[in-house]
């Protein structure tokens, strides 16, 4: 393949400094000791501190990994299963119609998401707070893990099914040892996928959240709309350094998913 | 045979009751309470209120700026995603575009008030070439921008995703036959990537029909879309009854763009 030109280099150079700039402006400034996003004053510590200091913050991390990472577990698993559902139907139409459903959900706006359970948790009675919250994650994580499930086990040969069936596989045994594993790659990605909806969604939670429980996304909207705080910044530049560990963490483990793969099919 | 069956079946359970209860359930529960005026009685009152000038305009309105990002998105994104897919280590490269992307909507948009704001690095930047200090927040450029910056690693990933797919020998074949670059990429590689674009334009258009966060911290209640209404409608005003009226127009439209960019999977 030809080398990049200089347009090239510099084209892609200018996408990444415009999509990098505000995250590191922010992180700039968490470190500026006037409280305000310009003239930067001197070098302190003061913000991070009053991150750490404050417990009500804490929570609503808290909060946030934990709708977070059960959300997107329990998401990939009615996801994975749903996958699984799609390729097993037999008529091509109810294929269809399953994964239209599947899309209205991808492609429903948030706010629409957002109203419309409002509406459904209203209807059946579930009180908003963490229960509502969760749910409405689960619930648009799910679609998103089937997609990215799907065309794994699309592309899986039917013989690999038979095969292990001839050998006297049971079910389940076709299910965790040939199917699961086959499928790890988009299992794993849907999983993430589903975190970062779950860690960046905001309007969802916006409406189904009452009063008493507050995610970070709904934190920040509304410290924003009071203004610049520079406490944001600080703990923007913490957040930002968790996901750049967790996306090396997620990078090295695909890496090595996929190692051992390629030397199967040397074998 | 009957075992499978029965198999099938259990896989089916959790994935039927998702889509029942959360899929459809909602879809219906929007119609049934659009038909319902703000003292809650039955009327189709808030459909005629939709047709007033006042919703029409602002409907439209809401259209051309979806519009205008999904354009400005598509724009920036194709060359990125193209230029992305002929990188060593393209994966890095694709992820750490999507890295941003991973970092909280709002605090990108947060960010933005300092960065746009009056005291701001672009203010400052044009007060040195001579421009001088302007607005710049709470204008419809700053929607725009802020919206397209948010959006573009969405619009990438489908692009990248479907040039990655695109057998390279395709590329060569045209380029063996003579085909200058541009006729390559305009009769070979635009096409065999179009449903890319569709997937990328449905993951951009519909949301930003539908944002109201930024429009309320950046736009400063200039810009109205459906989503502010929609908001404005339930957490504010408290009409139920005319927010889900406007859910349901934008569901329509959610269901016509969905339409339009139907990636045609079924003819393959």
């Amino acid at each position: 393949m030809k080398r990049m030109g200089r347009l090239s280099l510099i084209y892609l150079t200018i996408v990444f400094v415009i999509l990098y700039a505000p995250i590191f402006y922010l992180m700039y400034y968490s470190f500026n000791s006037a409280g305000t996003m310009h003239n930067f004053e001197s070098f302190t510590f003061d913000w991070y501190r009053e991150v750490f200091q404050d417990t009500r913050l804490f929570i609503i991390l808290l909060n946030t990994l934990v709708i977070a990472l059960l959300s997107s577990a329990i998401s990939t698993a009615i996801g994975v299963l749903g996958a699984l559902a799609i390729t097993r139907v037999k008529t091509k139409r109810f294929q269809n119609a399953l994964l239209t459903l599947n899309n209205v959900m991808i492609v429903s706006p948030d706010v629409i998401i957002g109203a419309s359970f409002l509406v459904l948790f209203a209807m059946i009675g579930i009180k908003l707070g963490f229960g509502s919250v969760l749910i409405s994650h689960i619930a648009f994580s799910v679609p998103i893990v089937v997609l990215m499930v799907l065309p794994n086990l699309e592309e899986m040969s039917p013989t690999l099914i038979d095969a292990a069936r001839d050998l006297g596989a049971s079910g389940w045994d076709v299910l965790t040892r040939v199917v699961i594993p086959y499928i790890s790659p988009g299992i794993f990605a849907g999983f993430f996928m589903a975190l970062t909806y779950s860690l960046d969604d905001f309007a969802v939670t916006f409406f189904v959240t009452g009063g008493g429980f507050s995610t970070l996304s709904v934190e920040i909207y509304s410290l924003a709309r009071r203004g610049i705080s520079l406490t944001i910044n600080a703990l923007s530049t913490l957040i930002f350094l968790a996901t750049l560990i967790l996306v090396i963490g997620y990078y090295f483990i695909s890496k090595q998913g996929a190692k051992p793969k390629e030397a199967e099919v040397r074998e | 045979m009957r075992g499978r069956t029965r198999t099938r079946n259990i896989y089916l359970i959790p994935y039927m009751l998702w889509i029942v209860l959360f899929v459809i359930a909602p879809i219906v529960l929007i119609i049934y309470y659009s038909m319902f005026n703000i003292d809650g009685a039955w009327s189709l009152e808030n459909y005629k209120r939709f047709f007033t000038p006042v919703y029409l305009s602002m409907t439209l309105r809401s259209f051309w700026y979806a519009g205008l990002i999904t354009g400005f998105s598509l724009l920036i994104a194709y060359p990125t995603a193209y230029l992305l897919t002929k990188t060593e280590h393209k994966q890095l490269w694709l992820l750490l575009i999507i890295l941003p992307s991973w970092i909280n909507l709002l605090l990108k948009i947060y960010a933005f008030i300092g960065i746009l704001g009056f005291y701001g690095p672009v203010n400052s930047f044009l007060d040195i070439i001579g421009v001088g200090t302007r607005q710049i927040l709470f204008t419809d450029f700053s929607f725009i921008f802020v919206a397209v910056y948010i959006f573009i690693p969405y619009m990438i990933l489908p692009i990248f995703n479907a040039l990655e797919e695109l057998n390279p020998s395709l590329v060569a074949a045209a380029r063996d036959l003579g085909a200058s670059s541009w006729a390559t990429f305009r009769r070979v590689v635009f096409p065999l990537t179009f449903n890319g674009v569709k997937a990328g334009c449905r993951a951009v258009f519909i949301p930003a029909l539908s944002l109201f966060m930024i429009t309320r911290l950046i736009a400063g209640n200039r810009v109205i879309t459906l989503g502010t209404a929609i908001e404005q409608h339930f957490l504010v005003t408290q009409d139920w009854g005319m927010g889900s009226t406007i859910a349901v127009f934008l569901i329509i439209a959610m269901g016509l763009t969905m339409i339009l960019t139907e990636t045609g999977k079924k003819v393959n």
